[in-house]
């Protein structure tokens, strides 16, 4: 490539970051950070954002548990195993991805909402979905469903299954192939699966705004959190809430670029 | 590391994600109330009264009966708020902007039908209906009729979420009635406001962020959100039209309620002169009138929901989202009312 | 290996303790449950409710001129999102793989921020630089724009993501015989560069339409959601939901979901074209 043609490439690409991705992080962090620390000390640990970051934490490790036993699980049985509808699927597995959360919400609250007939049943017998945290759980589930599945199969797919094989003609239990063999030699990509996964449940918003019924203290998220302070005009608290989410979704980033196998995420 | 250790630390693994999934995440809900003797009042209000609870209830916490309760709260739509009790949000305390978000509650059976029986009528708070300007007031918006006037714009919000957007649309009826219209006169005068309203938002509170983030000339809004609004450091001015509205928001305990004696005193307590004083700080009109009362203007043409009928007879004849005259000036519109 | 063989021998003698755990039906069963429970039920519930009022009500709630003209404008700005970033995160990806910047590592990483920063944090973020008070005097709330600049950011990083790993494996051999052979640079791009990348680019595009399509968090506050104007198809289902309509919450979201659905396919398609490729 000739000097010019390079230049001309890097000043557009630069520009287009810069504009879109350095400048707009670049300003929050300034605004944050603005009127120096003890205004974002002062919102940060109030009890109701300790209660945001508490439920936004509780409901995560919820989820991504969750997904990471069906994330192996779905995993295994698409590399390993051949069956009748097992194409459709993999292909169901990815369907989350193009759902939009609002439409996560909604479909959600129209099976297990109190006035729906299953929902209505639920809370005759004491048990609450929406508006409550195994709702949210679901919902967060449900946006964050494909990427422990995609992160391990291609890697459990590249071992393949000799040492399995062998370990099983020497008697080994299922259990024991799956704990002493298998899951050491996909840790790596699992480790990669559940931070994004867990990058992704932690700041979900739309699907959790719906289900959620943002009572503060109870099933106020951080996402929602940040939103309602930005509304009652707490900008420096929206910002500095913000900026912690911020801070998160970089520690995430970081970790998986270390934990990113060869392969890389496959979605679909 | 031997891979049997290994082997070991991943079957634990597996095993305490299992049990945590099973046991933390399903009961995570149920068991939200203990806190060591403490009792955790949930509170669903609509979404602009939400700064002045977060003083009232450091007011009361500080009282013998406050003294060991805890709140949860929620802040929203008043009418999105009331289908989320009704749809089995949990609430010991509700309050909605208006009468008809309490009566779904009622009719739900989760609100007593005797909610009103108090010297207020089960209300808390008071406040009437103002237009909110630019600073400055380039337009010369000071009355109902500036507002349809050519070019401007008006923010008001969705009559079928928002409490507050039906104060308004009835004050804007009322006043054009004062104008001397007729009642066909004013239904035109409505369906021309709404014609000059470019976005309904779902709450007042919504409405406030777009007025404030620069879109449109005029904002109807409740006279303590105009308040709030200047009172954080918000460049807009509003005026009082010599014919409004006389907003009266509901508040009730209800019957659903785990903790009704606790919810009572709180209830109680927002009667009291130091959680009116805190309401009449934060722009409302504080309903027990005392001497401590601010002096809010009183508009010489004030008028309340009774000159319509109340509130029975308004929802029929305004808000059916079929028949009502507002359901069908926003069905010409293009704004799908059907359920 | 030999530790992990001597390992293997001793369960042989403990293999008689069976547990029944993980067999493939119980792991299948759970799978399935677990889908159906989280995911295909309550896809199936909206595509049901969308018909309540039959199927002239399900088209009476989709042509009302406001939910006809959120499909259009979500469909469109997604087009135009997706396409910028097919040029933009190929041009990127170039420079990731081709030159040598300083700070190249940096880029890398941050590339990614917009699939780790949660969407509501995107749309505090945005409105704050291109709001109405921005900092640098450019106002894009209540503008189309406002929202092809938000979906223009979430989707960033898919074609970019596609497009490396396959620019990394090309070989660099073929572009130098072919230019030993005199072809031009344009021809190199065009005849070896660009057929082994394009299927790449095609998926990563098709992605960051789908993703676009269902964006709601980072628009919601820029957009200003002006119905008819800016108001796109995620932000008015949320209205429709608030506003207790369900009928006209599920059937746009039906027409999104079988718009997604589409879109997914395409990419199956196009990823089992980049299988036959290699």
């Amino acid at each position: 490539m000739t000097s010019a043609s390079r230049w001309g490439l890097r000043t557009v690409v630069l520009a287009y970051l810069a504009f879109l991705l350095v400048l707009p992080v670049g300003v929050i962090l300034y605004r944050t950070f603005q009127h120096g620390l003890s205004p974002i000390f002062d919102t940060l640990t109030t009890s109701e954002a300790a209660h945001a970051y508490e439920i936004t934490l509780i409901v995560a490790l919820c989820a991504v548990a969750l997904n990471t036993v069906f994330g192996v699980g779905a995993a295994v049985l698409l590399v390993r195993h051949r069956f009748p509808g097992r194409r459709i699927l993999d292909a169901l597995i990815d369907l989350p991805i193009a759902v939009s959360p609002v439409v996560v919400g909604l479909a959600l609250t129209l099976v297990y909402g109190s006035r729906t007939s299953f929902g209505g049943w639920l809370t005759d017998h004491g048990i609450q979905i929406i508006f409550s945290l195994p709702g949210m759980v679901m919902a967060t589930s449900f946006v964050a469903l494909p990427l422990v599945v995609r992160a391990v199969a291609p890697v459990l797919a590249e071992i393949g299954d000799e040492q399995e094989q062998a370990a099983a003609t020497l008697g080994a239990s299922a259990f024991q192939r799956f704990t002493r063999i298998t899951l050491p030699s996909i840790r790596g990509a699992l480790a990669y699966g559940v931070v994004l996964s867990l990058a992704r449940a932690l700041g979900e918003f739309g699907a959790v705004a719906v289900v959620s019924g943002r009572l503060i203290g109870k099933t106020e998220t951080v996402p929602l959190y940040v939103l309602d302070l930005y509304n009652n005009f707490n900008q420096t608290g929206a910002y500095a809430a913000a900026t912690s989410l911020v801070l998160v979704a970089v520690v995430a980033l970081v970790a998986s670029r270390f934990l990113r196998p060869r392969g890389g995420l496959n979605l679909s | 590391m031997s891979s049997r250790k290994r082997g070991l630390a991943a079957g634990v693994a597996v095993a305490g994600v299992a049990a945590l999934t099973l046991t933390g995440c399903s009961g995570g809900s149920a068991n939200a109330s203990d806190g060591g003797g403490k009792v955790k009042l949930s509170l669903v209000a609509y979404s602009t009264p939400q700064a002045a609870y977060e003083k009232i209830i450091k007011a009361f916490q500080a009282t013998p009966a406050g003294k060991n309760v805890e709140f949860q709260q929620s802040y929203g739509a008043s009418g999105d708020q009331s289908r989320a009790v009704a749809s089995g949000l949990a609430a010991d305390v509700v309050e909605f902007s208006l009468q008809p978000d309490m009566q779904r509650l009622v009719d739900a059976k989760i609100v007593s039908p005797d909610w009103d029986k108090n010297q207020y009528k089960g209300m808390v708070t008071d406040s009437v209906v103002v237009i909110a300007t630019r600073k400055g007031n380039p337009k010369h918006i000071v009355d109902w009729p500036d507002l349809v006037k050519p070019g401007v714009e008006v923010i008001t919000p969705n009559p079928f979420t928002s409490g507050g957007a039906r104060w308004n649309l009835m004050a804007a009826y009322g006043g054009s009635l004062a104008e001397g219209d007729d009642a066909n006169a004013a239904n035109t005068y409505l369906a021309e406001l709404l014609k000059h309203t470019p976005v309904q938002d779902n709450s007042a509170r919504d409405s406030l962020q777009t007025f404030v983030q620069g879109k449109g000339d005029a904002l109807l809004s409740y006279e303590n959100d105009a308040i709030f609004a200047q009172q954080n450091g918000q460049a807009l001015d509003y005026t009082v039209p010599d014919n409004t509205i006389l907003i009266e928001n509901p508040v009730a305990v209800t019957e659903t309620s785990q903790h009704p004696t606790e919810a009572k005193a709180f209830v109680d307590f927002l009667y009291s002169d130091t959680a009116q004083k805190i309401f009449s700080d934060n722009g409302y009109r504080p309903i027990v009138k005392s001497d401590a009362t601010m002096n809010f203007p009183h508009p010489s043409g004030l008028f309340d929901i009774t000159k319509f009928g109340g509130w029975d007879t308004v929802m029929t004849r305004f808000f059916d989202a079929d028949n009502g005259i507002v359901g069908k000036i926003e069905q010409g519109l293009g704004v799908p009312t059907s359920k | 290996m030999s530790q992990l063989a001597s390992e293997l021998r001793r369960p042989a003698v403990r293999a008689r303790v069976k547990r029944p755990a993980l067999g493939p039906s119980v792991t299948g069963g759970f799978v399935v449950l677990f889908l159906s429970v989280v995911v295909l039920i309550p896809l199936a519930m909206v595509v049901y409710r969308s018909t309540d009022s039959g199927w002239g009500g399900f088209w009476h709630q989709v042509h009302s001129p406001f939910a006809w003209s959120a499909l259009e404008l979500t469909i469109v700005m997604s087009l135009i999102a997706a396409l910028v970033n097919l040029v933009m995160g190929t041009a990127i990806a170039w420079l990731l793989v081709r030159d040598k910047l300083p700070g190249q590592r940096v880029l890398d990483t941050i590339i990614d921020l917009p699939f780790a920063l949660p969407t509501i944090v995107a749309g505090v973020t945005l409105i704050l630089l291109f709001g109405a008070s921005s900092p640098i005097g450019i106002n894009l709330a209540y503008a189309r724009s406002g929202v092809l600049i938000a979906l223009l950011f979430v989707t960033l990083p898919f074609v970019v993501r596609t497009v490396q790993p396959v620019l990394l494996e090309l070989d660099h051999d073929m572009e130098e015989a072919a230019a030993s052979l005199g072809a031009g640079r344009l021809t190199i791009f065009r005849r070896i560069i660009l057929p082994t990348i394009a299927p790449a680019v095609a998926a990563g595009t098709t992605l960051a339409f789908a993703r676009a399509l269902s964006e709601f968090g980072s628009t919601v506050l820029i957009s200003g959601n002006l119905p008819g104007k800016t108001q796109v198809a995620a932000v008015y289902i949320y209205g429709k939901i608030q506003e207790d309509s369900v009928t006209g919450a599920a059937a746009v979201s039906t027409v999104l979901l079988a718009v997604s659905l589409v879109v997914l396919v395409l990419l199956n398609v196009i990823q089992r074209w980049v299988a036959r490729r290699d």
